[in-house]
C-alpha cells in the first residue's frame, strides 16, 4: 500500500502533471498529422526524457502515445486520412459517418471508447502484468503463424461487396509484402536492383496513398460538386446522443478492450492489428452487419477501444521481460534502461513505487484524454467548412510531408503516389482497399513465421500442430475457413436429396 | 558608367559572398539522420538512440534515428554507404559489414564507409532456457554431437554474427558447423522470445542482450566466447574454461558515414563522438546495460574494421558460410 501512496505522490507533482499536459498537446498534434505515427511521437520525445526523473520521463511517453492514437481518428473521420496506422481499420466507416453529417458523433464515439479502452488496458496492466507476460512469452513462430492466418481471415469479413474482389485485394497486399530482401534466405525479390526497395515497401506511405491520395484523385477526376459532404453537419455537439450509442454497444466496448489488451500483450502484434481484428469481430457478430460500411458506429466502438487498450498491453512483456510488445515499447525499453529501471521481475520488487507510478500515468492520461480530445475535435471541425478546392491541395501537402517523414526519403513520396493511383483504380472498379492494407500489414509476419517454423520442424507440416496453443489456434483457423465450404456442400447435398426423393 | 561599375562591383561582391557561403555556414546547419540497420529494441538500436540524443546536445541540431532493417543488415548498411557524403546521413555500423560480402549478399565492404568512431564490443555467450537439461557447454556439445540437426539455434539473420559464433564454436569443438541448424530471426530479442517459448534450444547472442531474461530466471548463460569473463556476469565461465574450446567471437558497433565525407565534417563528428563517449550519461548507460566499452576514433576504427573483415572472412570460409 505504501508504494501506491508514494506512486500517487510521484504522479501528483506539479512538474509531472505539467509536462504530461505538454506531452498531451504534442501527442494530439502528431497523431492528427497523417504519416506521423505514435511511434514517431515517442522517438521525438526521447531527447526530452534525458533531463527528467524516471516517472515524468515515462509519463510523458504514455500520455503522448494515448493522445496520438486517439488523434489519429480525427483526420481519418474528417478527411479519410488515418493519422496513425492504428486508425486505418475503421477509417472508411468513420468517414462514411461524416459524409452523412455525423462527423462529430463518430469522433465522440472514438474519443470515449479510446478512453475506456485505455483505462481497461491500464487495469489489465496493473493487475496481471507478471502472469500475462508468462502467457505471452509462450508464443513461438508456430503460434504467430496461426495468429497471422486468423488476422488474414478478417479480410473476408471487413471487405464490403464481392468476396472474390476482396480476395484479389488481399492477394495484392500480400504480394506487396513480399517485395524486398526476404529474411530467411537473404534473397532480394522484386527490387529491380533498387536499394530502397530492398527494405520492402514502407507501410505508412502505402497506407496514406491508398486512403488519402485515392480520395484526392477521385475528387480531381470527378464532377467536382459531387464530392460535397452530403447535407450539413449536425451541430449536435460531440457528446450529444452519445450515451445511448455507448450503452447499446457496451458489450462491444468491453470486447474491444479485452481483445486490444490481449493482442497488445503479444510481442509482435500491436494497436493496428488489434483494431483490425476487433473491427472484423464486431462486423462478424453484429446483429446488423449490413449497416457496416455505410456509417455505422458499432464497429467504431469495438476498434476504438481496442487500439488504446493495446497500448497498455504492450508494456506487459516490456516491463517484465524486456521484450518489446510493439514498436513504441521497443523505444521505451531503452528509456527504462537509461533511467536505471532495467526491465525484469526485479524492478517490481526493487522499485514498486516507480512501476505503480507508470501504471497510474496510464489512468491519468486516459482520463485527461476526454477534455483534451474534446478541444481537439472542436477545433478540427472547421476543416470541413473549408471549400474542397482548397482542402484537397492541403491534404496532398500533408500527405507528402507524412510520406517523406517516415524514412526521410523522397522514395516514400513516390511510393505513396503509386499506391494512390492503384487504390483509385481499384475502388473505381469495386475492389475494396482495406483487405490490401491488411495484407501489407500481415504479409511479412505470415511469411517470416512460416519459414522459421518450417526450418524448426525440419519441413514437417505437423509441426504447426505440435504445441498446445498452436494446435488450438490452428484447428480454430481451419474450422473458420472450412465452415462456409462445408455449409455449401451440405446445402447442395440436401438439395440433391430432396430432388431424388 | 560609374553606376555600372558600382553595379559590377556589387555583383562581384555578392557572388563572392555567395561562393563563400558554404564555407561560412558551419556544419551542421540542419538535422542529421542516424541510420540503424537493425530493429527497434535491440542493442544496436538502444545504443544508437542514446548516441543520437547525446550528439544532438553536442552538435546543436536534431539527430533523427531511422531504423532501416531487413536483409541481414544489408539494407541499412547500404543506406549508410550510398547516402550523400555530406555528414547529414551517418549510421551505426555493426560487425556484419565485414561478413555480408563474404556471404555473397552484397558487394558492400568497410572500404565504402568513412569511419567516425568505434564505441562498443560485446562477446557472444551461449544461452539456453533456464529449465534446459544442459548445465554446461560440455552437455550442450555432447547433445548436439549425438543428434546433429535436432537442436536449433536462433538470434539473428542467416549468416549473421551469432550464426557464425555457434558455427565457429562447433567447428572448433570438432563437430560439423551445421549440426545445430540456424533459424533466422529479426534480431536477438525475437530469437530470445523463441528460446523461452521453446521454439529453439540455443541463442548464441551477447550476454547483455539476454540480461533481462537471465535476471527473470527464464534463460541461463553457459559460457562466454572470449578470453576473459565479463564484469557484469562474473559467474559465467569462458568457453575455454568451460569446455576447453579455443574460440572467441564478438560483435562491435561504431559510427560511420558514406565514403568521401569532407575531412572537417568527419573531424567534427569524431570530436563530438569523443565527448559523447566520455560523458557520464553514456558511460552510465553502457555500464548499466552491461555493454562493453571500447574507443577507437577515425582512422583507428578504419583499421579495426579492416582487421575484423579479414578475421571474419577466414572463419566464414572455414565453417562454410562464405560464398566468395
Amino acid at each position: 500500500m505504501d508504494a501506491i501512496f508514494k506512486a500517487v505522490a510521484l504522479i501528483g507533482e506539479p512538474y509531472t502533471l505539467g509536462v504530461m499536459l505538454l506531452a498531451a498537446a504534442f501527442g494530439l498534434f502528431v497523431g492528427a498529422m497523417p504519416g506521423l505515427s505514435a511511434t514517431m511521437a515517442t522517438a521525438l520525445l526521447i531527447p526530452f526524457t534525458f533531463f527528467m526523473e524516471p516517472v515524468p520521463a515515462i509519463a510523458i511517453i504514455v500520455t503522448a502515445v494515448a493522445m496520438a492514437i486517439f488523434a489519429g481518428d480525427i483526420p481519418g473521420a474528417l478527411l479519410r486520412i488515418p493519422g496513425t496506422p492504428a486508425s486505418a481499420a475503421y477509417c472508411d466507416e468513420a468517414y462514411a459517418m461524416t459524409k452523412k453529417g455525423f462527423g462529430e458523433r463518430a469522433l465522440g464515439v472514438g474519443l470515449v471508447t479510446s478512453a475506456i479502452g485505455g483505462l481497461t488496458g491500464a487495469v489489465v496492466l496493473s493487475l496481471t502484468a507478471p502472469s500475462l507476460a508468462e502467457f505471452a512469452i509462450q508464443f513461438s513462430s508456430f503460434e504467430y503463424f496461426w495468429l497471422a492466418c486468423l488476422g488474414l481471415s478478417c479480410a473476408v469479413v471487413i471487405s464490403t461487396g464481392s468476396t472474390l474482389k476482396g480476395f484479389v485485394s488481399l492477394l495484392l497486399g500480400l504480394f506487396v509484402a513480399t517485395i524486398g530482401i526476404d529474411i530467411t534466405a537473404g534473397y532480394p525479390r522484386f527490387t529491380f536492383g533498387s536499394v530502397e526497395l530492398m527494405g520492402g515497401v514502407s507501410f505508412i506511405p502505402a497506407m496514406i496513398g491508398m486512403f488519402a491520395i485515392s480520395e484526392v484523385i477521385r475528387y480531381v477526376a470527378s464532377d467536382r460538386r459531387s464530392m460535397k459532404i452530403d447535407g450539413p453537419q449536425q451541430q449536435s455537439g460531440v457528446f450529444k446522443g452519445l450515451g445511448p450509442i455507448l450503452w447499446r454497444y457496451k458489450l462491444n466496448i468491453a470486447r474491444g478492450s479485452g481483445i486490444g489488451a490481449i493482442v497488445g500483450v503479444l510481442p509482435g502484434a500491436g494497436a493496428d492489428i488489434a483494431a483490425w481484428i476487433s473491427f472484423a469481430i464486431s462486423k462478424r457478430f453484429s446483429k446488423e452487419p449490413e449497416k457496416f460500411g455505410a456509417g455505422h458506429p458499432e464497429g467504431l466502438t469495438d476498434s476504438g477501444a481496442a487500439n488504446n487498450a493495446a497500448l497498455a498491453g504492450a508494456w506487459v512483456p516490456a516491463t517484465v521481460f524486456g521484450i518489446p510488445g510493439d514498436s513504441i515499447t521497443a523505444i521505451v525499453i531503452g528509456v527504462l534502461y537509461m533511467k536505471g529501471l532495467n526491465p525484469g521481475p526485479m524492478v517490481f520488487l526493487n522499485s514498486p513505487e516507480l512501476i505503480y507510478a507508470i501504471f497510474l500515468s496510464f489512468f491519468v492520461a486516459n482520463l485527461a484524454l476526454i477534455p483534451l480530445g474534446f478541444v481537439a475535435i472542436k477545433s478540427s471541425r472547421r476543416l470541413l467548412s473549408i471549400p474542397q478546392s482548397m482542402l484537397m491541395p492541403i491534404i496532398l501537402l500533408f500527405c507528402i510531408v507524412g510520406a517523406f517523414a517516415i524514412n526521410n526519403t523522397v522514395f516514400g513520396v513516390g511510393l505513396m503516389l503509386v499506391f494512390g493511383v492503384i487504390a483509385w483504380a481499384m475502388e473505381e472498379n469495386g475492389f475494396p482497399v482495406a483487405p490490401a492494407i491488411l495484407g501489407i500489414v500481415l504479409g511479412a509476419m505470415l511469411e517470416d513465421n512460416f519459414m522459421s517454423s518450417m526450418i524448426k520442424a525440419d519441413g514437417d507440416l505437423m509441426g504447426f500442430f505440435s504445441r498446445p496453443i498452436a494446435a488450438t489456434l490452428g484447428v480454430a483457423t481451419l474450422l473458420i475457413w472450412a465452415t462456409p465450404l462445408l455449409l455449401m456442400l451440405w446445402r447442395r447435398l440436401r438439395r440433391r436429396g430432396v430432388r431424388s426423393a | 558608367m560609374i553606376s555600372r561599375r558600382h553595379l559590377g562591383a556589387a555583383a562581384a561582391a555578392a557572388l563572392a559572398a555567395f561562393a563563400a557561403l558554404p564555407a561560412l555556414a558551419e556544419y551542421p546547419e540542419r538535422p542529421i539522420t542516424l541510420i540503424v540497420p537493425w530493429g527497434a529494441g535491440g542493442g544496436t538500436d538502444a545504443t544508437g538512440r542514446m548516441i543520437a540524443g547525446l550528439l544532438e546536445k553536442e552538435l546543436g541540431q536534431p539527430v533523427n534515428v531511422v531504423n532501416r532493417t531487413g536483409g541481414s543488415g544489408v539494407v541499412g548498411h547500404s543506406a549508410i554507404a550510398t547516402a550523400t557524403p555530406d555528414g547529414y546521413t551517418i549510421g551505426t555500423v555493426t560487425v556484419e559489414i565485414g561478413m555480408m560480402h563474404w556471404a555473397g549478399l552484397t558487394d558492400l565492404t568497410y572500404a565504402d564507409l568513412t569511419p567516425i568512431a568505434l564505441y562498443n564490443y560485446d562477446a557472444a555467450g551461449v544461452q539456453v532456457r533456464a529449465d534446459s537439461p544442459w548445465n554446461s557447454v560440455e552437455d550442450l556439445l555432447a547433445a548436439v554431437k549425438a543428434e546433429p540437426g535436432k537442436h536449433k539455434a536462433s538470434g539473428t539473420g542467416q549468416g549473421g554474427i551469432w550464426h557464425l559464433s555457434i558455427a565457429g564454436m562447433l567447428n572448433s569443438a570438432g563437430i560439423a558447423p551445421d549440426a545445430a541448424p540456424w533459424v533466422p530471426s529479426q534480431g536477438a530479442a525475437p530469437g530470445l522470445q523463441e528460446l523461452v517459448a521453446g521454439g529453439v534450444d540455443i541463442v548464441p547472442c551477447s550476454v547483455v542482450e539476454a540480461s533481462a531474461l537471465i535476471e527473470a530466471g527464464k534463460v541461463k548463460s553457459l559460457a562466454i566466447m572470449d578470453d576473459k569473463r565479463i564484469g557484469a556476469f562474473p559467474d559465467v565461465p569462458t568457453l575455454k574454461e568451460a569446455a576447453g574450446v579455443d574460440w572467441k567471437m564478438a560483435a562491435w558497433r561504431g559510427i560511420a558515414g558514406p565514403k568521401g565525407m569532407p575531412d572537417d565534417v568527419t573531424a567534427k563528428l569524431t570530436a563530438a563522438m569523443e565527448k559523447v563517449y566520455n560523458s557520464a550519461e553514456f558511460q552510465d548507460f553502457m555500464k548499466g546495460r552491461g555493454f562493453g566499452l571500447v574507443w577507437a576514433p577515425g582512422a583507428e576504427f578504419g583499421t579495426w574494421m579492416k582487421d575484423s573483415n579479414e578475421a571474419l572472412g577466414d572463419v566464414m570460409k572455414a565453417v562454410g558460410l562464405a560464398k566468395s
